[in-house]
């Protein structure tokens, strides 16, 4: 249906000026019939869909303009208003100003006025108007309601477009507005009878939401057949009260003279107690009244919405989360609660422990597919993370189960993520997070399977399940999900049959929502790899190394998953060993192992290339007292064995040869009785005997390259200071770094040692 | 507040590019922000105004993408419903929020409500801690009303032509942008005055 599109309109200047004139002789008339209203819309539609915006003729506009502001027909104003809002203003809006300095401003023209404002000097003007037809007395129309909502706006754009005097005047206007608004029904339209005056029976008083009579002020949860004015603008300042609050009332200005200590706390009496305990509070200035006043209008709704709640601030909040908690239809509610135990917690010195174990641990696990308690939450931590990192230390324990509403909504929230994970990464959490992180789609996976047997509690028949949810059922793998859906850090790392699992997974790694999650995980990663290192001690780092070695054979089968973090890996490895280089030292054994494993380079030439060669850059006593000869020569002959092996057998990738020739090049430079043995292997390749090589490009890549460091090798002393430079300074410079130069610092020596 | 309300196309559209959103009725509440700020004062106001549209279409490209990705990963399948069938709609309907970062389109960080309804989206525009609560109920509301009032299932939707009567819907809804707390008698009276609107 919207394939075709009035956006096609192509209408003539000619004949739109025609238009223009048609209808403004259609304006002029005294009657304003269907046809008029057809041409306004047809008009509209036009001024919408031009991507430049019109000017309207002069005449066309002031009479657009003035049937705007006087029409008392509702949907003149608004199309005028519609097709105004779509247009340029002649000569600058402020000559709309004037024409209304004596009636109250329409909503629709305000809107108008509004949309065009330029600068705060209109707003100012704008409020002021607004202001001013608040003083007189209400018309009994629709417009002046939407004073409020107006000024709500301004005051979003512009919170010094009202002066001290008008917040003074509007504080005092929302308390009467807030606190004695009438409890009386409000009139039902009169059907125009004959019956009007005295003698028409009266609606009676306003009734609570269980239907009883209206124990105390009026309130937005007061319900009634129809509502007189004060009680739309009760609604209206209540809508905008906890904006103007925050804009206007900042608690650290003037003195607060409410003693709240005085009151006493009453217990559970059926009849409110909030009017009765306040104390006379008149003397209070007027933006001190209306705190106090919208204090007692909350506290009122907490006691409407719950009528066992009659206690003031903290113990109202307490006992509305202890009723709430279990109640997960209202776990938004719990997030503003939790807001206010976090801000007011310490002071009050009460037990928070179970309030973050309600908002980070069950409700995430609870309604991880809830979009909006997913989005309001991050929200939360996001505008709260420096207080709960130091105040709340539960909070990173609870990150498996945070991690639940990025595995079932990754593209939603990924970026919230990002902003949000180095708060949960600390020394006690690194690991296990590395191992949560890589495991993701597994999560969601399970999630996915969760809410599936949640749903189909029994197996369909004729056997069509799916094989993972019959996993997930089965008594023999429960621990495993177990494991996978925990809600609390701290029971181990990962787990011990991690393999199974992502068997059991296998038929998930085409599931949209999988691939999804598996497509957040390498920028989470890099995140996690970039605060990592700030934290952590060398300890903790052999440890994230030897779970890149494990991990990188270890996960879910989902196409180009696995290049992707093996991609990630490579580099932080990199990144880590260059920031501490004794790592490799280290952890030497394990590297050499992996170095050592042939199969590796077929599953994983990235990640085998970057660990050839940290091994061959910083396997050297330079960087390591603990380097001794006979660790570069066992991590030499391993790396020799790999090179004979694939170079006799199948045709290896070029860059896993030059790689190898590189780092037996270099500890064969720490320990000269290794260079003939390196030698051998490079004259051979000078000679030609590279029938395993691929296409020329390849033979002259590797060949290139084994001449370079061949004549090298000639100079035993030269090669150490190439192949081993000292180590990085704290600010590497680009001519030191040994990344970069190894190959021009190969090229220009080959060029002055080679001796034809 | 909210800033904007949008309605705007989540299916592939002949005349426009994959991933593009057709914005079929928008609704920016207030003034244009580099108007006040001075952030765009090098501009004229009308290609202030261009600007202005240019971050609504943002917007809408953004939730076009998050409806698709959201529909791909529930893996449900798109019930057709035809006129009359409103309610059923909207209770099949995708919802979500989405984050719409510092720049992205507006200079301060915002909260895109979204409600995927068949081919089109209904997108509230909000700051940041605004009530979202409230502000998902209002939509919902909102959506309800111009499926019915525009006839938006049929062939013939009228949302092109009849698009002040969104601006009618929104003005009691949301006044100029303000989320209310509406009770179910508050409701009523002024869906008892839409109903008059309407039928004229």
């Amino acid at each position: 249906a919207y394939n075709t599109g009035s956006r096609s309109i192509i209408i003539g200047e000619e004949e739109l000026q025609k238009f223009y004139c048609r209808i403004t002789k259609q304006l002029m008339g005294k009657e304003h019939g269907h046809d008029v209203i057809d041409s306004l819309q047809r008009l509209h539609l036009i001024m919408a869909s031009t991507k430049y915006t019109r000017r309207l003729p002069v005449e066309l506009h002031d009479r657009l303009l003035s049937l705007c502001v006087s029409s008392s027909v509702e949907q003149l104003t608004v199309l005028t208003s519609a097709v105004l809002r779509e247009t340029l203003p002649p000569s600058g809006p402020g000559q709309i100003y004037t024409l209304h300095d004596h009636s109250p401003l329409p909503s629709h023209t305000a809107a108008l006025m509004l949309s065009q404002a330029e600068s705060k000097e209109d707003l100012s003007a704008l409020s002021s108007l607004l202001l001013r037809s608040l003083e007189g007395r209400p018309a009994g129309i629709l417009s002046h309601l939407h004073t409020l909502p107006l000024l709500n706006t301004i005051i979003t754009y512009c919170p010094e477009s009202l002066t001290e005097d008008h917040v003074t005047l509007l504080s005092k206007r929302l308390v009467e507005w807030l606190r004695y608004a009438s409890v009386q029904q409000g009139g039902v339209a009169s059907s125009g009878g004959f019956f009007t005056g005295p003698r028409i029976r009266q609606p009676g008083p306003v009734v609570e939401l269980d239907g009883c009579v209206c124990g105390d002020f009026f309130t937005v949860l007061c319900v009634s057949q129809a509502f007189s004015d004060d009680q739309w603008m009760n609604l209206y300042s209540f809508s905008l009260l906890r904006h103007w609050l925050i804009t206007y009332h900042n608690v650290t200005d003037g003195n607060n003279s409410t003693d709240a200590d005085d009151r006493s706390e009453v217990d559970g009496s059926v009849v409110s107690m909030v009017s009765a305990t306040s104390s006379s509070s008149r003397l209070l200035p007027p933006k001190e009244r209306l705190r106090e006043k919208s204090f007692q209008y909350c506290q009122r709704l907490i006691e409407q919405s719950d009528r066992r709640c009659v206690y003031r601030a903290f113990p109202c909040v307490k006992s509305l989360f202890g009723r709430l908690n279990s109640d997960l239809s209202c776990s938004r509610v719990l997030l503003p609660i939790a807001q206010f135990y976090l801000n007011h917690g310490e002071t009050a010195a009460v037990d928070s422990e179970c309030v973050w174990r309600c908002v980070f641990g069950v409700l995430p696990a609870e309604c991880f597919n809830d979009p909006y308690l997913a989005h309001e939450t991050l929200s939360f931590i996001r505008a709260n993370q420096l207080q709960l990192h130091s105040s709340v230390p539960l909070y990173t324990h609870y990150f498996p189960s945070l991690l639940k509403f990025l595995a079932w909504d990754s593209p939603g929230l990924v970026s919230d993520y990002v902003d949000v994970l180095p708060s949960l990464v600390t020394a006690g959490t690194a690991v296990e997070l590395l191992h949560s992180l890589l495991d993701l789609p597994c999560l969601t996976a399970a999630l996915t399977l969760q809410l599936r047997s949640a749903c189909f509690p029994v197996s369909e028949p004729g056997g069509r399940g799916l094989s993972s949810l019959e996993a997930f059922r089965s008594p023999a793998h429960r621990g495993l999900f177990l494991f996978l859906l925990r809600g609390e850090a701290g029971s181990g790392d990962t787990m011990d049959r991690l393999s199974v699992l992502h068997d059991l997974l296998m038929e998930a790694a085409d599931w949209s929502r999988v691939i999804q999650s598996a497509q957040s995980v390498p920028v989470l990663l890099h995140v996690y790899f970039n605060t990592v290192t700030t934290i952590s001690d060398e300890r903790l780092l052999a440890q994230l190394v030897l779970v890149l070695l494990e991990r990188s054979s270890l996960l879910l089968n989902i196409p180009k998953y696995t290049a992707e973090i093996h991609r990630v890996f490579s580099h932080h490895l990199l990144k880590l060993c260059k920031l501490h280089p004794s790592l490799v030292v280290d952890q030497s054994r394990e590297l050499l192992e992996f170095a050592g494993t042939t199969t590796n380079i077929h599953s994983k030439e990235d990640l085998y290339t970057h660990v050839v060669w940290v091994l061959g850059e910083y396997l050297s006593v330079s960087f390591d007292s603990r380097c001794s000869v006979d660790l570069v020569t066992s991590c030499f002959e391993a790396l020799e064995a790999v090179l004979f092996e694939i170079t006799s057998s199948g045709s290896p990738s070029p860059r896993v040869v030059t790689s190898l020739l590189s780092a037996l090049a270099k500890l064969a430079s720490r320990s000269h009785d290794l260079i003939p043995r390196v030698s051998l292997f490079l004259s051979k390749l000078r000679s030609g005997a590279v029938s395993w090589c691929g296409s020329e490009e390849d033979v002259v890549a590797v060949v290139t390259r084994g001449e370079e460091l061949w004549s090298l090798l000639k100079l035993p002393s030269v090669a150490l200071s190439v192949l081993t430079p000292p180590s990085l300074a704290t600010s590497p410079r680009w001519h030191r770094d040994a990344n970069a130069t190894l190959p021009p610092r190969l090229r220009t020596l080959t060029g002055l040692t080679h001796t034809r | 507040m909210v800033q904007c309300f949008l309605i705007h196309t989540v299916n592939p559209v002949s005349t426009l590019a994959p991933g593009e959103s057709r914005v079929l009725y928008s609704r920016v509440f207030g003034p244009e922000e580099g108007a006040l700020t001075g952030a765009d004062s090098e501009l004229g106001p009308e290609q202030r105004r261009l600007l202005q549209n240019e971050k609504v279409a943002v917007v809408a490209r953004q939730v076009r993408s998050a409806v698709t990705l959201s529909r791909e990963a529930s893996g449900r399948v798109l019930v057709e419903t035809v006129l009359g069938e409103e309610l059923v709609a909207l209770q099949e309907a995708d919802s979500g929020v989405q984050r719409l970062g510092r720049g992205e389109p507006w200079a301060g960080e915002r909260s895109a409500l979204w409600l995927g309804v068949q081919s089109l989206a209904f997108t509230l525009v909000t700051e940041p801690h605004e009530n979202l609560l409230l502000a998902e109920g209002t939509l919902k509301s909102i959506t309800r009303h111009c499926l019915e009032h525009l006839r938006m299932l049929g062939s013939g939707s009228e949302v092109l032509l009849k698009s002040e009567r969104i601006d009618v819907l929104l003005h009691r809804l949301l006044p100029h942008g303000q989320l209310l707390f509406l009770n179910h008698r508050f409701t009523q009276s002024l869906e008892k005055e839409l109903a008059n609107y309407m039928a004229q």
